[in-house]
C-alpha cells in the first residue's frame, strides 16, 4: 500500500520558504524527497511556480513517519513537542513539519463543527506597520493602500479586514489579514509558504513613505480555537476578566512574559478567534486552550473546514494566474480606491466582465471522493480542474472548486469530474457547500 | 503503536495481508498498521472478478478523507470474488482489517509466490523499524 495524501492546505507548493524567490534554484529530487518523495518529476516547481498540480500533490506518507529524518531545512513551530506527544501524524506543509491529524480528520472535523477545536497556526506570517509622521498624516495606511485591494482607512482602531495583495497585472500573490492596531499601526497576518515572499515584494515598495516595516513571524506561536464552544474556551484562558472582541476585531492582552494579540477570525466557518503569543509561552497556551476543552486539530480538518466553507487556499485556489474577481472576492476590492497595484486591470475586468469563475462543485453520484487536480468536463469537453477537492465529512460526499468559463458556471449546470479514467457525475452549487447554521451570528 | 498482527497470516511491506486457508484461493487485505495510518476510510476502489493480476501490481485504491492508497497485489493470479459490502461501508476496513474488512479474494498462479511473503514477525520488524 502506498498511501498519497492530498495537498492539505496552505501553500505546499513550496518545501521552503524562499523557494518562490528563487524559481531556477537548483531545487532537485534529492531536496523534495527529503520533505516526503513526491511522485512526480523533480521539476515541476520550475514549470508551475505558483500552482500545485493536484496529482504532484500526494506524498508517501507511510515511508516519512520518522520525522527525525526530515531535513534541518523543515521548520518546526513552538508546539512541535506538544504534537508529537499527542501522537500526531506530522507532514511538511509550506516549508514546516505540520500536525496533519491527531485522532483522524473526521472528529476533528466534527469537533470544531459542533464544539470547539485549536490548531496551531504558528507557521503563518506575521508584519508590523508603523507610520512614523510625527506631524500627521498617515503614511502606513497610506502606503497599504497602495498595496491591498482593500480599503484600509476605513478601518478603526482594533478592527481588521480581509485582503489581497496583488501583482502588477491583478494576479493574486496573497490573501491577508491586516488589522488595525492603533493610530497609524497596523499588524498584518500572511500565508505561511508566502511570508518571505510578500515581505520582499512590499520591502521593495515603500518608497519614501515614512514608515517602519518589519516581520516578526519568528516571534509568534499561534493557535486558532475555532467552533460553536470558542467563547467559552476564551473566557477559561482569561478567567472572564477580558471581552472577547467582536467579529474581525482584535485585542491585545499585556502577560508575563509579554503581550497577546487575540484576533475573532478563522478559516473554518465557524465562531473563533486566533491567539499569537511569545514564542516561550506557546506551550502553554496550547495547553490551557487543551484543558479548556479546545480539541486538537490538524491540517486535515482544517481543509476540509475551509472548503465547505468555499474559502479559497493560497497556492491552490488562488495564484497569480487569476484575479480576485475570478476567484470571487471581488467582496475584499475596492475600486473607488484611487490607486493601488492590478487595479487597472480590475476596473477593465468589472466593466468587461471575467471569462472564468472559481465555481463550487459537488458530486452528484457514488464515486471516489474529488481531489485537487482532477480534471472537470461538460458536454464531453475539458473545461479545468479541480483546484481543490476532497471528501466533505458535513454533506458525505465530494466536494471542490474550479475555474471554469462563466457559461458553465450557474449553479445547477452538469459536469462530470475524472477520477482514475472514469468519468462521474457532478453539478454547480451555490457556494458555500455547507451554509452557516441559523443560530450562528 | 499498539498494532494488531494476526500470526496466522503472511504479509508484505507494503501493508496487505494474505490468509491462505481455501487451497488456490487466497483472502487480501490491509493491515491494521495500515488502516491505523490511514484513520477511516471514506472510499474503496475493488478490481473487477476475472482480472488477472501481477504479484505487485496496483490492484485496488483505498481512500480516506484527504489521502489515497494503492493496494499492490500480493501474488499473481486472478480474481475470483470482492467484498461487495466495502461499496456502501468503506469503513467496515478500520473496525475489522483482518476479518470483515477484507479486500478481494485471488485464485493464485503461481502457490510458490507465497512462501516469499512476511510472515508476522517479519512484518513486525519491517514497522517497527
Amino acid at each position: 500500500m502506498t498511501e498519497r495524501i492530498d495537498s492539505i492546505g496552505r501553500s505546499d507548493a513550496f518545501p521552503a520558504q524562499g523557494m518562490l524567490l528563487q524559481p531556477q534554484s537548483d531545487l532537485t529530487e534529492s531536496d523534495l524527497s527529503a520533505v516526503g518523495s513526491p511522485a512526480s518529476e523533480p521539476t515541476f516547481i520550475h514549470r508551475h511556480p505558483g500552482i500545485f498540480p493536484g496529482k504532484h500533490s500526494r506524498y508517501r506518507l507511510l515511508i516519512t513517519r520518522d520525522s527525525a529524518s526530515m531535513e534541518p531545512q523543515i521548520q518546526r513551530t513552538p508546539l512541535h513537542q506538544q504534537h508529537v506527544e499527542l501522537g500526531a501524524k506530522m507532514v511538511p506543509f509550506a516549508g514546516w513539519e505540520m500536525p496533519v491529524q491527531y485522532s483522524g480528520i473526521i472528529p476533528e472535523h466534527n469537533a470544531v463543527r459542533q464544539n470547539v477545536g485549536v490548531f496551531d497556526i504558528s507557521h503563518m506570517g506575521q508584519f508590523l506597520v508603523q507610520g512614523l509622521a510625527d506631524g500627521g498624516g498617515q503614511p502606513a495606511c497610506e502606503w497599504l493602500n497602495q498595496l491591498l485591494t482593500n480599503d484600509v482607512s476605513v478601518l478603526q482602531p482594533g478592527q481588521g479586514q480581509y485582503t489581497m495583495l496583488l501583482n502588477e497585472t491583478a494576479g493574486i500573490i496573497d490573501d491577508l489579514i491586516v488589522y488595525r492596531r492603533k493610530g497609524d499601526e497596523y499588524f498584518l497576518v500572511v500565508n505561511a509558504a508566502k511570508t518571505a515572499e510578500d515581505f520582499d515584494w512590499m520591502n521593495a515598495r515603500i518608497g519614501d513613505h515614512s514608515l517602519s516595516f518589519t516581520n516578526h513571524s519568528a516571534d509568534y506561536a499561534a493557535m486558532a480555537v475555532q467552533g460553536p464552544h470558542s467563547e467559552a474556551v476564551f473566557q477559561k484562558l482569561f478567567a472572564g476578566a477580558i471581552e472577547l472582541p467582536k467579529r474581525f476585531c482584535m485585542t491585545e492582552i499585556a502577560t508575563e512574559p509579554g503581550t497577546v494579540i487575540v484576533c475573532r477570525t478563522g478559516y473554518t466557518g465557524e465562531d473563533g478567534f486566533e491567539l499569537f503569543c511569545p514564542v516561550v509561552s506557546g506551550e502553554s497556551w496550547w495547553q490551557k486552550c487543551l484543558s479548556a476543552g479546545a480539541t486538537p486539530a490538524g491540517l486535515g480538518a482544517r481543509d476540509t473546514l475551509r472548503l465547505e466553507k468555499c474559502y479559497p487556499l493560497n497556492g491552490n485556489d488562488l495564484s497569480p494566474e487569476h484575479t480576485p474577481l475570478e476567484a470571487g472576492l471581488g467582496f475584499a476590492v475596492d475600486l473607488k480606491k484611487s490607486d493601488f497595484i492590478g487595479r487597472d486591470r480590475l476596473v477593465k475586468q468589472r466593466a468587461d466582465g471575467v471569462t472564468q469563475k472559481l465555481v463550487a462543485i459537488r458530486q452528484v453520484e457514488k464515486s471516489p471522493p474529488t481531489r485537487h487536480g482532477y480534471k472537470v468536463f461538460a458536454d464531453n469537453t475539458e473545461l479545468g480542474e479541480l483546484t481543490s477537492g476532497g471528501m466533505s465529512p458535513t454533506l458525505g460526499c465530494g466536494i471542490g472548486m474550479a475555474y471554469l468559463p462563466v457559461q458553465y458556471a450557474a449553479p445547477g449546470t452538469s459536469l462530470e469530474v475524472e477520477i482514475r479514467g472514469k468519468r462521474y457525475a457532478a453539478e454547480v452549487v451555490r457556494k458555500p457547500f455547507v451554509p452557516a447554521p441559523l443560530n450562528s451570528m | 503503536m499498539n498494532v494488531n498482527i494476526p500470526d496466522d497470516l503472511k504479509y508484505t511491506s507494503s501493508h496487505e495481508w494474505v490468509r491462505a486457508d481455501n487451497g488456490d484461493v487466497v483472502t487480501v487485505g490491509i493491515t491494521d498498521f495500515a488502516q491505523l495510518e490511514m484513520t477511516e476510510l471514506v472510499f474503496v476502489e475493488l478490481p473487477e472478478p476475472g482480472r488477472q493480476f501481477q504479484a505487485g501490481a496496483e490492484v485496488a485504491v483505498v481512500e480516506s478523507v484527504k489521502s489515497a492508497s494503492d493496494i499492490y497485489c500480493p501474488v499473481s493470479g486472478t480474481i475470483v470474488e470482492v467484498n461487495s459490502s466495502l461499496a456502501d461501508n468503506p469503513a467496515t476496513v478500520n473496525e475489522s482489517p483482518f476479518d470483515r474488512g477484507w479486500l478481494f479474494r485471488i485464485k493464485l498462479s503461481d502457490p510458490a509466490e507465497l512462501n516469499s511473503l512476511l510472515d508476522a514477525a517479519g512484518y513486525k520488524a519491517t514497522i517497527d523499524g
